[in-house]
C-alpha cells in the first residue's frame, strides 16, 4: 500500500467576514500536495495569501470550504481539542521572528512541545532536546535564556524546537527573513540537512528566490490562487 | 526546568519569574493586605478572648434567681372585680429559691451544663474598730463556686479557704479597714445578724470597686448571716458552649419555672460591642480581599497582553486552551499564596512586636496574645483562592486568544 501524502489540499477556500455584505475570499480553490521528505518553497508577493494558507495548513486557522488531509486523514472538520492535539503531534513551526519563549532557556524552549505533549516519556525529553540543540550546533548555549541569543541562534533553537516531537511536516514562515545573508544561509542549510537526515517534509515561505531555487519544488501563490509552479534549480 | 513537574506549573512559575518586577510589586501588595488582615484578626480575637475570659471567669454563664415579689390588685370575692387599682411595688426581700436542691439535682443531668453552684448573697457591713465599710457578702461552696469564678487565681495573700469562720476580702477593703491576713473583723448583715470572721485570704480582681466591696464566706455562714437557713438566693451555672448560654437559660426557665439570666442577656451591651467589632473586622477583610483580587487581576490582564505572542507559540506547539487557562489561574493562585506567606509572617511578627511594646504601667502585658496557627493557614488558603478567582477573567481571555492573532501580536 502506498504511503499517504503528508499534506493534501483539495479545492480549499478561505473567506473572511463570511455571510456579511463584506465577505472576502482570500484563498480560491487551492489544490496542493506535499509528499514525505519534500522540501518545498512557498513564494508570492505580500498579501497574496501565503500566510493565511500556512496558518490553515498549520491547523491554526480553518478553511471556509474544501478539504485538508494530513497523512491521509481529513482534518478540517475536527473539533478544537483534536486539532490542537494533532497540531502538537504532527506539525512543527518556525516563524520569521523566532518567537521563542523568552522566559525559557534554549533547552527548555526545545523541550516545550514535548512537555505539552503529555504522552512523551519524561526521561527522554531532556536527552532529546540536548541532542537536537547539538545538531543545530548550540550545545554550549543550551542553558542561555532565549533573549540572550543572537537572531541566527534563536532561529536555530526554533528549528530544533520544531523537530522536537518528530513532526511529519514543518512549516517555516520566512525563517530567514530577519537574518543577515550568512545567518540566513546557515539556517537554510540546517533545515535542508534536517530534511535530508530525518525525511521530514518542509514547507518554507520565503521571498528570497535564491533560497527558493535551492528547494525541491516551488509553489507560487498569487492573489489567493496557486499559479503555475516554477521549477526549482 | 524540572521536566517532571506538570507543564502548567513550569510555565506559570517561569512567567512570574520573568516578569520579576511586576511579580514583586503585586506580591508586596498582597503581602500588605494579608498582613493587615492577620494583624487585625489576631489582635481583635486576642482582645475578644481577653474580654470574654475576664467576663466569664468573674461571673456565671447563667444565674437562677427567685422571682420578683409583685403586688396584685385587690379583687372582690367572688365576682373578681378590682377594688383597689393603685398599688405599690413591694420591697424585694432576700428570699430563697424554692426547691433549690431538687432543681440542682435535675439540672445536674443536663449535658449542656458543666457546673452548678448554690450561692447566698447579702449585703452588710465589715467593721474593724471604728472603721466600717459596706460590703457585698457571698456565701459559697468553694469546691464548685471556684470552678465558675476562679477566685484562687486572684489571691495575693493567704488562700481561698472558707471554713465556717473564714472570710476572703479584697485588698482595697483590707486597706480601708487597716487589716491584714489573719486579722479578725466583725461582719454584720442587713438582717442584723453579726459574726466575727478571720481573714483567710486577700484577693485583687484588678477592679477597685470589686476589691472594696466583694467578700466571700462559706455557704453556711452566708445562710446564717442572711437569715436563709438551708436556703440559697441564686444558683450559678456554667455551660459547655458559652454562646449557647441564652438558649440553655430559656430551656431552664421552661423546665423549672425559675427565672434564668444568661451572661449574654446581662452583658448585652458588651455582646453587641463584640458583634460590632467582629462585623467591622469582617468588612475590612472583605475590602482588603477585594483590593487584593483586583490587584492580581489587573497584573494578569496586562500579563496576558504582554504574553500574547508566547500564548500564540504555546498554542501553536499544541498547548490546549485548558492548559493556557490553568497557567494563568496558577499564576493568580501563586501570587496570592506567595503574598500571603510574606504577609502572614509580617502581620504576625508586627503583632508580636507591638504586643511586646505595649505594656501596662506596671509592666504586665495589656492582653494575652492569641495567635492561632489556623488563622495563618486560613489566610494562606483564602489568599490563594482569591488569587485563582481573580485570575479567572484574564485566564479565560488568554485561553480564548486566537493563536494566529496572538502570534501576530
Amino acid at each position: 500500500m502506498d504511503e499517504p501524502d503528508v499534506l493534501r489540499l483539495v479545492d480549499l477556500c478561505k473567506s473572511y467576514n463570511v455571510c456579511t455584505p463584506v465577505e472576502t475570499e482570500v484563498l480560491h480553490n487551492i489544490n496542493l500536495t506535499l509528499r514525505r521528505g519534500e522540501f518545498v518553497a512557498l513564494i508570492g508577493p505580500s498579501g497574496s495569501g501565503k500566510s493565511t494558507l500556512l496558518n490553515i495548513i498549520g491547523l491554526l486557522d480553518r478553511p471556509t470550504k474544501g478539504a485538508l488531509f494530513i497523512n491521509g486523514r481529513e482534518v478540517s472538520r475536527l473539533d478544537d481539542a483534536a486539532i490542537t492535539k494533532l497540531r502538537g503531534h504532527s506539525i512543527g513551526f518556525v516563524f520569521q521572528y523566532h518567537y521563542l519563549i523568552s522566559a525559557y532557556t534554549a533547552l527548555e524552549n526545545v523541550m516545550m512541545p514535548m512537555l505539552v505533549d503529555q504522552e512523551f516519556p519524561n526521561d527522554q525529553m531532556r536527552v532529546r532536546a540536548a541532542h537536537l540543540l547539538a545538531e543545530v550546533g548550540l550545545t554550549q548555549w543550551q542553558d542561555n535564556l532565549a533573549n540572550n541569543m543572537s537572531g541566527g541562534q534563536q532561529q536555530r533553537v526554533a528549528i530544533a524546537r520544531a523537530l522536537a516531537i518528530n513532526p511529519v511536516l514543518i512549516l517555516a514562515d520566512e525563517p530567514t527573513g530577519n537574518l543577515d545573508t550568512a545567518s540566513a544561509n546557515g539556517v537554510f542549510e540546517m533545515m535542508r540537512a534536517m530534511n535530508r537526515a530525518n525525511g521530514t517534509t518542509f514547507l518554507l515561505v520565503t521571498h528570497n528566490m535564491d533560497l527558493a531555487r535551492r528547494c525541491d519544488r516551488i509553489v507560487e501563490v498569487i492573489d489567493g490562487r496557486i499559479s503555475a509552479q516554477p521549477a526549482a534549480a | 526546568m524540572n521536566h517532571r513537574a506538570p507543564f502548567e506549573w513550569i510555565a506559570a512559575i517561569r512567567f512570574l519569574k520573568e516578569g520579576r518586577m511586576q511579580t514583586i510589586f503585586i506580591v508586596t501588595a498582597v503581602a500588605i493586605g494579608v498582613a493587615v488582615i492577620v494583624f487585625m484578626s489576631a489582635m481583635l480575637s486576642s482582645l475578644e478572648a481577653n474580654f470574654l475570659k475576664r467576663v466569664l471567669t468573674s461571673q456565671p454563664h447563667i444565674q437562677l434567681v427567685p422571682p420578683d415579689e409583685v403586688a396584685r390588685p385587690l379583687r372582690r370575692y367572688p365576682s373578681g372585680d378590682v377594688v383597689a387599682t393603685i398599688y405599690q411595688r413591694p420591697a424585694q426581700r432576700i428570699r430563697s429559691l424554692d426547691q433549690w436542691q431538687a432543681v440542682t439535682r435535675q439540672l445536674a443531668q443536663w449535658p449542656e451544663i458543666v457546673t452548678i453552684s448554690p450561692v447566698v448573697s447579702a449585703s452588710g457591713l465589715a467593721i474593724k474598730g471604728a472603721a466600717s465599710r459596706s460590703i457585698a457578702l457571698l456565701g459559697i461552696d468553694p469546691a464548685v463556686y471556684f470552678k465558675i469564678v476562679r477566685l484562687p487565681d486572684y489571691i495575693v495573700a493567704g488562700q481561698a479557704r472558707l471554713l465556717a469562720d473564714d472570710i476572703v476580702i479584697g485588698t482595697d477593703l483590707a486597706k480601708d479597714l487597716g487589716v491584714a491576713l489573719g486579722d479578725k473583723i466583725i461582719v454584720r448583715a442587713g438582717t442584723g445578724a453579726s459574726v466575727v470572721l478571720t481573714i483567710s485570704g486577700l484577693f485583687d480582681l484588678g477592679n477597685k470597686g470589686a476589691n472594696e466591696r466583694s467578700t466571700y464566706v462559706s455557704l453556711r455562714t452566708g445562710q446564717a448571716l442572711s437569715g436563709l437557713a438551708g436556703g440559697v438566693s441564686t444558683i450559678d451555672i456554667t455551660v459547655e458552649d458559652i454562646y449557647a448560654a441564652e438558649d440553655v437559660a430559656q430551656a431552664i426557665q421552661a423546665a423549672t419555672g425559675i427565672e434564668a439570666d444568661s451572661w449574654i442577656k446581662t452583658n448585652a451591651q458588651f455582646f453587641s460591642a463584640i458583634a460590632a467589632q467582629s462585623n467591622s473586622n469582617t468588612l475590612i477583610r472583605v475590602f482588603v480581599a477585594l483590593s487584593i483580587a483586583f490587584g492580581i487581576a489587573s497584573v494578569l490582564v496586562v500579563s496576558v497582553i504582554q504574553r500574547s505572542k508566547d500564548i500564540g507559540i504555546l498554542r501553536a506547539v499544541g498547548t490546549t486552551q485548558g492548559q493556557i487557562l490553568r497557567i494563568f489561574l496558577l499564576q493568580g493562585g501563586l501570587l496570592g499564596f506567595l503574598g500571603a506567606i510574606v504577609g502572614a509572617g509580617v502581620g504576625a511578627g508586627a503583632l508580636v512586636l507591638w504586643h511586646g511594646y505595649l505594656r501596662r504601667p506596671d509592666g504586665s502585658e495589656l492582653f494575652p496574645l492569641v495567635l492561632e496557627p489556623s488563622l495563618l493557614v486560613i489566610a494562606l488558603v483564602l489568599a490563594a483562592v482569591t488569587g485563582v478567582a481573580a485570575a479567572a477573567v484574564p485566564a479565560l481571555r488568554a485561553a480564548k486568544l486566537d493563536p494566529v492573532v496572538a502570534i501576530r501580536g
